[in-house]
Order: C-alpha cells, then sequence, then structure tokens
C-alpha cells in the first residue's frame, strides 16, 4: 500500500493536509530525479556543506574492543550534525515547488538550525517551532537560529517537548500551505515524509559502503546507529538492508532507566499506534493516550519512531537495543579521552551499546557507529550531569 | 435516511437551521458536562458532537486542546463514557469526535458495538482521511453508525467526490485553513466551498470550525446557507466561566 512499510505508515492527517502532502509526493516524484536536481543538491552537499565526511578508525578503542571501530563522521557536517543532508534536500525542492517559506519543528536545535541555514542560503523565510522545554535546555542552538535569520517560537502546550512543536508545526502549516513547504526533520511523520528524509539520509549509508570498499574491500559487520525519530539510523541502514550479512543496529533512548521514569524507547517498550501522521511504535497509555518521553539528549528525545524503523524492527532485518543516561554520558567522556572527539550526546547512545557489548562482536570485525551530530551543543548538558555524580 | 440527517432535515423542515454544539467530554467536570448535555438537548441542539480527548489534538486550537488536557489530567475512560451514555436518553444524535489512535487501541470492533449500545449515531476523526479510512468504515458497517466526513476550503472536487460515495449523516465544512477556534466573521471564499460541497454531497452540509454567532453566517446567500452550524470552542469558554450551556445556544435558535 501507498506510503506503508509493511503495517507501518500511511498518512493519518486532517484532509486539510492532504493537499499540500500531494503536492510534495508529486514533487518527489517529478522535481526530485531531474539531473538538474540532483547536480544541484550534490554541488551544495560538497561545496556547502562539506560531504563526503570520512570513515575515522578509532585505534585506542578498538585495541581495547578486539575489533575495528570505526566512525561515520557527521559530525564534521555543516551546521554539526546529520540533519543538514535533509534540509538541503527538502530547501532546494521547496524552492523549485515555489514556496517561499520554510517551517519546521525542532527537539535539539540541530534540525531548526540546519533548516534556518538552508533557509538562509537558498533565500527563504524560516518559522521554527520548538518546545519551551527545550528552548530553555538548548539556548545556545536558539541563538544560532536566530541569528541565522528565523522566527522561533516557544511552544508551551502538552509536554512543551519535540512531540509538541510537531503538533504546533503541523497547525501552522494547515494555515500556510500555499506558500510555506513544512520540512519535517525526521523519519517520521505522514507519507511522504519517512521516504523522502530517508532518501536524503541515505547518503551516509552510501558513503560508508564505498568507504569500506576502498580501506578494506570488503562490507562492514555491523553498522550502528541512535534512533529518536531514526533518520540518521534509516540513513545510514538502508543502502545495507539487502546486504544480508550485515548486521544492522539501532539503539534508543532508555531516560534515566530508573522504575517508573519516562523513557524515549518506542521501539523496545512501546506499542503500535498512530501519532503525528503515522502508525508505528509509540510511547502511550492503555486507553491510547501518547505519555511524556525522557533523554538527557533532547534529539531523541520523541515518544514516537519513523515507520520503516518499526517495519525492520518486527521482521527481524534490524534488532533494536536501549542505552540509559548515564551509559550514554560515560561513552561521551571515553571518546573524547580515547580519541579526541567530542560526540553528541544522541550519538553517544549508538557508541555506548558498542562499548557494552564487544563479545557481541567477533575478534577483527568491522562496526561502524554513525556519529550523527557533535557535542559542542550539550556542553552545558554534560556539565550538569557531570557536576550532579 | 440516516438518523443523523433525518435531525437535520427536521430542523430545517421547521425553517430553522440545524444546531449541533461540540463539547469536550467530562468538562468542565463530569457533572456540569451532563446536565450542560441534558441543557442543549432540551433547549435545541439537533445533533451533539461529543469530544473524546487526546493527548496530541493537531486538528484543535488552545481552547479545545487545554479542555482535553484538564479532562485527560483528571483520568478519562472511553469505556465509562460509553457506559454513562448508554443510560441515558436524547433527542439529539450523538455523534463522538476524536482522534484515531484512542479509538484503534480501544478496539475497533469492541467500539462499534459499545458505542451502538451507547446509542451514538456516528463518528468524526479529524485525523483519518479518506486513504486511511477502510479498516474504521469496516468495522462500523452493519452498526448503522456513520462516519463524517470533514472537508475544507482546500478540499478539491475530486476528492469531494471520493468521500461522498460513503457519506452517511452530514458533511461537515471546515470554514477556515486551520485549527478549532472561535474567530471574527468568516473568510469570503467559504461560499465557493459550502456550495461545492452542496453539489458534490447528497446529505446536508454542516459548517464548523471558528463559528461563535449566527451573526458571522450573515452575509452568506441561500446557496451557500449551511443546513447545519458547528459550534465548539466559544461553546467551551462559556461553560468553563461557569454559564448555562441553554444560554449560549438560544442566540442560534
Amino acid at each position: 500500500m501507498k506510503g506503508y512499510f509493511g503495517d507501518f505508515g500511511g498518512q493519518f492527517v486532517p484532509e486539510l493536509l492532504m493537499p499540500p502532502l500531494l503536492e510534495v509526493e508529486k514533487a518527489m516524484e517529478e522535481i526530485l530525479p531531474t539531473r538538474e536536481f540532483q547536480d544541484e543538491l550534490n554541488d551544495l552537499l560538497r561545496n556547502y556543506a562539506g560531504r563526503e565526511t570520512p570513515l575515522t578508525h578509532c585505534p585506542t578503542l578498538s585495541q581495547e574492543l578486539g575489533f575495528n571501530l570505526w566512525l561515520k563522521r557527521e559530525d564534521l557536517l555543516h551546521t554539526g550534525a546529520h540533519k543538514v543532508n535533509n534540509t538541503l534536500g527538502q530547501g532546494l525542492l521547496a524552492k523549485r515547488m515555489g514556496k517561499t517559506t520554510l517551517i519546521a519543528e525542532t527537539g535539539a536545535g540541530q534540525h531548526g538550525v540546519a533548516t534556518a541555514a538552508t533557509a538562509a542560503r537558498l533565500g527563504l523565510n524560516c518559522v521554527i517551532y520548538m518546545g519551551a522545554e527545550d528552548v530553555a535546555r538548548q539556548s545556545s542552538n536558539v541563538r544560532r537560529m536566530r541569528l541565522l535569520g528565523a522566527e522561533v517560537h516557544s511552544v508551551a502546550s502538552g509536554t512543551a517537548t519535540l512531540k509538541d512543536a510537531i503538533n504546533e508545526t503541523l497547525r501552522a502549516w494547515i494555515s500556510s500551505h500555499e506558500t510555506t513547504h513544512y520540512c519535517f526533520g525526521t523519519a517520521a511523520g505522514p507519507h511522504p515524509f519517512p521516504t523522502l528524509v530517508r532518501i536524503f539520509q541515505s547518503v551516509i549509508g552510501k558513503e560508508t559502503k564505498a568507504a569500506m570498499y576502498e580501506k578494506k574491500n570488503r562490507l562492514p559487520d555491523a553498522v550502528v546507529a541512535c534512533v529518536g525519530g531514526g533518520s540518521n539510523a534509516i540513513g545510514m541502514f538502508h543502502p545495507f538492508i539487502n546486504e544480508e550479512g550485515v548486521r544492522i543496529i539501532g539503539v534508543e533512548a532508555a531516560g534515566t532507566g530508573e522504575p517508573g521514569c519516562y523513557s524515549s524507547a518506542s521501539i523496545t517498550t512501546g506499542r503500535p499506534g498512530v501519532l503525528h501522521g503515522c502508525h508505528s511504535m509509540l510511547l502511550q497509555d492503555k486507553t491510547g493516550q501518547i505519555e511524556p518521553s525522557h533523554s538527557i539528549s533532547a534529539g531523541l528525545d520523541y515518544p514516537g519512531v519513523g515507520p520503516e524503523h518499526a517495519w525492520l524492527n518486527k521482521t527481524g532485518r534490524a534488532e533494536y537495543h536501549k542505552i540509559k543516561d548515564a551509559d550514554a554520558l560515560a561513552a561521551l567522556q571515553k571518546l573524547c579521552r580515547a580519541e579526541g572527539i567530542l560526540p553528541a550526546l544522541e550519538s553517544s547512545h549508538a557508541l555506548a551499546w558498542v562499548l557494552q557489548n564487544p563479545g557481541s562482536f567477533a575478534k577483527g570485525s568491522d562496526v561502524v557507529v554513525n556519529l550523527s551530530g557533535r557535542g559542542d551543543k550539550d556542553m552545558d548538558i554534560i556539565n550538569n550531569a557531570l557536576e550532579e555524580n | 435516511m440516516h438518523i443523523l440527517e433525518e435531525k437535520v432535515r427536521a430542523a430545517n423542515a421547521k425553517g430553522r437551521r440545524a444546531l449541533i454544539p461540540f463539547l469536550t467530554a467530562n468538562f468542565p467536570d463530569e457533572e456540569k458536562f451532563w446536565e450542560a448535555v441534558g441543557d442543549l438537548d432540551a433547549n435545541g441542539a439537533d445533533v451533539i458532537e461529543i469530544g473524546v480527548p487526546f493527548s496530541d489534538p493537531v486538528a484543535d486550537g488552545p481552547v479545545v486542546e487545554e479542555a482535553s488536557r484538564r479532562v485527560l489530567s483528571r483520568g478519562f475512560e472511553l469505556e465509562k463514557l460509553l457506559d454513562e451514555l448508554a443510560g441515558r436518553k436524547f433527542y439529539a444524535g450523538i455523534v463522538l469526535m476524536g482522534y484515531y489512535n484512542p479509538f484503534l487501541q480501544y478496539g475497533l470492533s469492541k467500539l462499534a458495538h459499545d458505542a451502538k449500545k451507547a446509542g451514538v449515531a456516528g463518528f468524526i476523526i479529524p485525523d483519518l482521511p479518506y486513504e486511511e479510512a477502510e479498516p474504521f468504515r469496516k468495522a462500523l458497517e452493519g452498526a448503522g453508525m456513520a462516519l463524517i466526513p470533514l472537508v475544507g476550503p482546500n478540499t478539491p472536487p475530486e476528492r469531494m467526490e471520493l468521500y461522498a460515495k460513503s457519506a452517511r449523516g452530514y458533511v461537515y465544512v471546515v470554514s477556515v485553513m486551520g485549527t478549532t477556534g472561535a474567530r471574527q466573521g468568516l473568510p469570503p471564499q467559504i461560499a465557493d466551498t459550502i456550495e461545492l460541497a452542496r453539489q458534490k454531497f447528497a446529505v446536508p452540509v454542516a459548517l464548523g470550525f471558528g463559528l461563535r454567532e449566527p451573526a458571522q453566517l450573515a452575509g452568506l446567500s441561500p446557496r451557500a446557507m449551511p443546513d447545519a452550524a458547528v459550534f465548539g470552542s466559544a461553546l467551551l469558554t462559556h461553560l468553563d466561566s461557569g454559564r448555562k450551556a441553554g444560554e449560549f445556544i438560544a442566540k442560534w435558535l
């Protein structure tokens, strides 16, 4: 069925949003594959965003672990994370659709910053919706967005985090879609966003594959990525789905891990349901109300997940695990000291699972962790967390 | 003719527009809610839409969202609402309006069974467009309950035709490109939308979103005059200030 990955996906939106979604779908089919579009996007990715990104070997940690640990360095991209792969793609598409404004939700602020930068570069207006709680804990990103010319709206309704920012952006899109494109930040939401975002993020997995061949003339044994909404992960995973020998591992945020505390682990602890336009795995109570999520990393703090991940989990093609706040923080510190790289708290979840489960990988194997973003934005949170301990 | 269409047509036959108040279930509290439903039923409501609260109501403005949040914070169970409804009798047709996930988690066939028993005549599900509605329509089949479509100013004729095929009861025309909530006036292009809906749908046309007083409809031509008016946010605000539902509906009669 159109827009479905097995049982997951769909377009559960008000009728008023169907015409704009059909418009995006049409642009995805007609504009995106053209030579002209691809050339312009590739030029931006290379000369503006800084692709391709390196595949970095970690000598110290590899020796300790007994296998080769590689990092796909999305942290080195312009604006500090993988998000810009998607915003440049959607921004360019929006411009060619004749839209004058980009609107977007943001959690950690990374997608907001990437959207603001893209809009500035492409000459589009930009409005960002951000949960009031995230505005408080990621204030430097708010200042960056404003500096880049974006209007930032603080969303105080509901839990005042990413899910509420998405609600508010969907509402804003209803009244503005004639002139405005909703630059959806993750591989979730209504069709065609899960597919559109995956198309733009798949550059991560494609480059990883090519780099691994170049360095070792083989495929990696495993690819590992953190999963909130799941855009960096699906970008890494998708080019490997049909490579049977490659293990695919997604890592969710378990929150503090204390009993009764909320997590963001919708695949490993949730149930199927409908939120933000798609049928996927959700954190919800027995009556179908969405539960608040929690994670030390704002970018993973979301009660849902992209529908393709829900499907990869159900079919068993990918495995999903979870990592607690404190363990992600420990992995972050370890990577800083061992390899001189400060990862985002989000990406630290993926790294932490590999560091905690070395027995899960054969001696001498090649394991790639997607380092989806850099940790500079997290300095306040890191400082506070380390002071508490 | 479906019972909801009958209700609307009966009001029209008396020379007046049908009145469809919307109330979030158990708002402002359980006792006042049932009192308001009774009050509306006794004072001219032809259909009453009861809002089933949801944590993430993307089609709603701040008033309905806040009302839902307050109800949810005290604990809300759909099963209890249906039990309560089953024990009461109203002249007005009862419609449940809510987002898909709480209905989905309740179980669609159990919902069809329990809602039928409770005397519910139809459902409005703002986040269930035509493409996704098949399982829900199937569940309602045979139970005689309507799935009322929502269309708006940006719904093209061909999509109205899709909805028209299975529409029963009435069609809900959304007056603005936006969320629920009282506004001043009406957008001028709404007359075209209402006329198009009238042409495409055999069922009566109800207008909602943004209505707070009958004067807003005064400028519409007879062809563009809706068969029914839906009002929600303005009524919730009225009730929350401690006033009676009957006073509110009186100005619409």
